[in-house]
């Protein structure tokens, strides 16, 4: 048994004006078709711990929503080797084929409906 | 010295004796014409004793108004033991029996947390004073009340030889003196009797801290040898309030702040502690974040209601001026942060009135601009007093127009917590935020109480639950030591029991597996209790940190499961709460199977008993 830290702490100060969580705007994603495996993607995501911070939906948790995907494949490459919090993943981890896979992976994720059209989550 | 032995024999010798005995009446049968008449045994045995000292620590345990006490069973403690059960007629305190003494003392954690005030926990020599200690460095580090007693067996000279030597110590105490507020050798049972009273005020004056008496095995067991000593009385310290010069002071900043905000941690320790806050914030339209916002603590509690317009952090942008810490552990990044853009940080604490050396729970040292040595909660009402007087007429307008657009932004940030929580709904291992809203309209109508730490499970009830009553959340554990919730839940839902509220524990696996026979002590005394089993198969905490250590070393994160998950195989939790005589329900995986498995499990928790729902889920 041992005491803990918890990645999730986040510092008064540094808080302030922030919303927690706040969420991605909901974006209209890519027309062009992805480039990457959707399968192999999927693979990495599970076994390079993705899901870990933002969910096996991509919904989020301890890490941001990755659904919808605003970025193009370029973009979310270029985040993910050299993310300011995130665990950073070089080229000698996950190549960039790799990173096209998840992107296509997470690209298939389904959307949410809006929270006005779930029953449960009307505020009584 | 050494001292006669008038109790009865211990338990080691009984049995040596009772086996010698047997073995000579079968080896020589008794030859009445022999010899001499043998001289006539006396009509009661020697060994009877009358009025053990025991009896008398009953009493002054029960003058104290302790309820319960939480116990694994220990020979160094059976003189108390027995008077409780015999003498006390096992009520005021009731002893629960527990199946670990971390167990034992999480429950009086949880316990106090929801009552404000100690039960007793009995431990064995050493051994059990040793299981407890993580969950007593909990109790220490959330400043919360715990009555403990350790049984030891003082007299080497009458010790019986083998495993009573390894339940004794010279001084027992140091084991866990880093972590207790005061401790006691009482040498007698008038000096048990004032020490006894004197460990409860401690423990239950601010900061509150357990306590711990150890007391003689002997003492316990041998006959009073007169009338029994007087019982003390018990006067307890009022909570130290802030001095009126400073809180005038610190009515002044806040009053003249153009963004103020309060922080609270473990401000609220009554239901007046929370009535309180609310006057204030709504004095100076600042707005509160607690349990909710700052997403810093292991241990924050109910503070200030999730639904009032002032609950949160303000719009973007909002940068505080100056900030309010209230019980706040750790002040230092506010105040470093605060300090940078010329803000001031202003903290009220009793933290400054108690502190020990070695572990270091204190945090970092916290450069404010004003601290109050002091109980916050006890300081709240002089300092609402005096923002009143110093609010004049034109800051009484700006405050009002400052109020309006705090309002909206709560009202945004609580719009966009629902359309947050609506993704990953239908997704399969269930989504935390799912869980949340599947069990609120079920228990929305209740007098419920959410009796587990939101931290794991990213403040998602806090963020779609109306919390607003004291009791209605306990907080985490203090150090960060894990196997406290699954204790503390069925400690916090035994107190909720008299006063027929529904307690909620939405319990992580990972915790669930230190100390899982404390379900078997919420069957065995029947206290009702929802278990809903956040079960995302792992130490998650952990993963995310392999995974930033090996990813951080560009060694990739693939192996961050080897020594964090717990799969190959899977728990079966509803198994798990079966085997202790449970309801037991799961793995529930569809969501949409959810709501009817929490159902069901209600119908028997508002019976009486604790159920277990396993909901196979997110990670957070």
């Amino acid at each position: 048994m041992k005491p803990r830290w918890f990645a999730v702490v986040v510092a008064i100060a540094s808080t302030a004006g922030a919303a927690p969580d706040t969420p991605a705007p909901r974006a209209t994603a890519a027309a062009s078709p992805a480039p990457g495996n959707v399968a192999s993607g999927k693979d990495v995501y599970l076994r390079f711990s993705c899901y870990a911070c933002h969910g096996y939906a991509g919904q989020g948790g301890g890490g941001p929503r990755l659904v919808p995907m605003g970025l193009p494949v370029s973009g979310f490459t270029a985040f993910v080797r050299n993310p300011p919090t995130m665990p950073p993943y070089t080229p000698k981890v996950l190549s960039d084929a790799q990173l096209a896979d998840v992107w296509a992976y997470v690209k298939t994720l389904p959307e949410s409906p809006p929270a006005r059209d779930i029953p449960l989550l009307k505020e009584p | 010295m050494v001292k006669p032995r008038r109790g009865p024999i211990s338990r080691r010798l009984f049995l040596e004796g009772a086996a010698a005995s047997a073995a000579a009446l079968a080896a020589k049968p008794v030859d009445a014409g022999a010899g001499s008449p043998p001289a006539p045994p006396p009509a009661v045995s020697p060994r009877i004793v009358e009025h053990p000292g025991s009896d008398f620590m009953f009493d002054v345990l029960k003058s104290l108004g302790l309820e319960y006490t939480a116990m694994n069973p220990g020979s160094s403690f059976e003189g108390l033991h027995e008077s409780i059960v015999n003498y006390g007629g096992n009520r005021q305190p009731e002893l629960l029996t527990c199946c670990h003494e971390e167990s034992a003392v999480s429950m009086a954690h949880g316990f106090a947390k929801i009552e404000g005030r100690p039960i007793l926990v009995l431990l064995h020599g050493n051994v059990g004073l040793q299981h407890a200690a993580m969950a007593i460095y909990n109790a220490y580090a959330d400043r919360v009340p715990v009555f403990m007693i350790a049984g030891n067996h003082l007299d080497a000279a009458g010790r019986p030889g083998g495993v009573p030597w390894y339940h004794s110590a010279q001084d027992m105490a140091s084991m866990v003196r880093d972590y207790v507020k005061w401790d006691d050798q009482p040498a007698s049972l008038g000096h048990f009797a004032e020490s006894a009273v004197r460990a409860y005020r401690i423990a239950m004056t601010p900061p509150m801290a357990p306590v711990l008496l150890v007391v003689d095995s002997d003492m316990q067991e041998r006959s009073m040898a007169g009338p029994p000593p007087r019982l003390p009385r018990l006067t307890l310290a009022s909570p130290p309030a802030g001095d009126a010069g400073a809180v005038r002071e610190a009515a002044r900043l806040l009053v003249a702040a153009e963004a103020p905000l309060i922080v609270a941690q473990r401000c609220a320790r009554t239901a007046d502690g929370i009535t309180r806050l609310v006057e204030l914030a709504e004095a100076l339209q600042a707005p509160v974040c607690g349990i909710q916002a700052t997403g810093a603590t292991v241990s924050d509690r109910m503070n200030f209601p999730s639904r009032h317009p002032l609950c949160g952090l303000g719009p973007p942008g909002y940068a505080p001026d100056v900030t309010l810490g209230l019980e706040v552990q750790d002040m230092s990044a506010a105040a470093r942060s605060a300090s940078a853009r010329g803000a001031k940080t202003i903290s009220i604490s009793a933290e400054d009135l108690f502190l020990k050396s070695n572990l270091q729970d204190f945090q970092r040292m916290a450069e404010v601009d004003l601290a109050i040595a002091a109980d916050a909660e006890a300081t709240l009402p002089a300092l609402i007093e005096e923002v009143q007087r110093q609010l004049t007429p034109e800051r009484r307008r700006m405050v009002q127009e400052r109020g309006v657009k705090l309002s909206e932004a709560h009202r945004k940030a609580r719009a966009e917590d629902r359309e947050t929580a609506a993704y990953g709904w239908d997704a399969s291992p269930i989504s935390v935020p799912r869980l949340a809203a599947e069990l609120w309209p079920q228990i929305r109508t209740e007098d419920w109480s959410l009796v587990s730490w939101q931290g794991f499970i990213s403040k998602w009830p806090y963020r779609l639950w109306n919390f607003d009553k004291h009791y209605q959340y306990i907080g985490g554990q203090g150090a960060g030591g894990m196997g406290y919730g699954v204790g503390a839940a069925v400690g916090a839902a035994l107190a909720n029991k008299k006063h027929g509220r529904l307690s909620i524990n939405i319990q992580g696996d990972g915790d669930l597996n230190y100390a899982p026979g404390v379900l078997w002590t919420a069957v065995h005394h029947r206290i009702p209790l929802l278990t809903l089993v956040h079960n995302n198969r792992g130490y998650h905490q952990e993963v995310m940190f392999v995974q930033q250590v090996a990813s951080e070393r560009n060694r990739g994160a693939d192996r961050a499961h080897i020594g964090t998950t717990l799969r190959e195989p899977n728990i079966d939790y509803a198994k798990m709460a079966q085997a202790y005589g449970m309801h037991g329900e799961g793995p529930i995986e569809d969501p949409k199977d959810l709501g009817p498995a929490i159902r069901r499990a209600l119908e028997r928790v508002k019976a009486g008993e604790p159920a277990l729902v396993d909901v196979v889920s997110q990670p957070r």
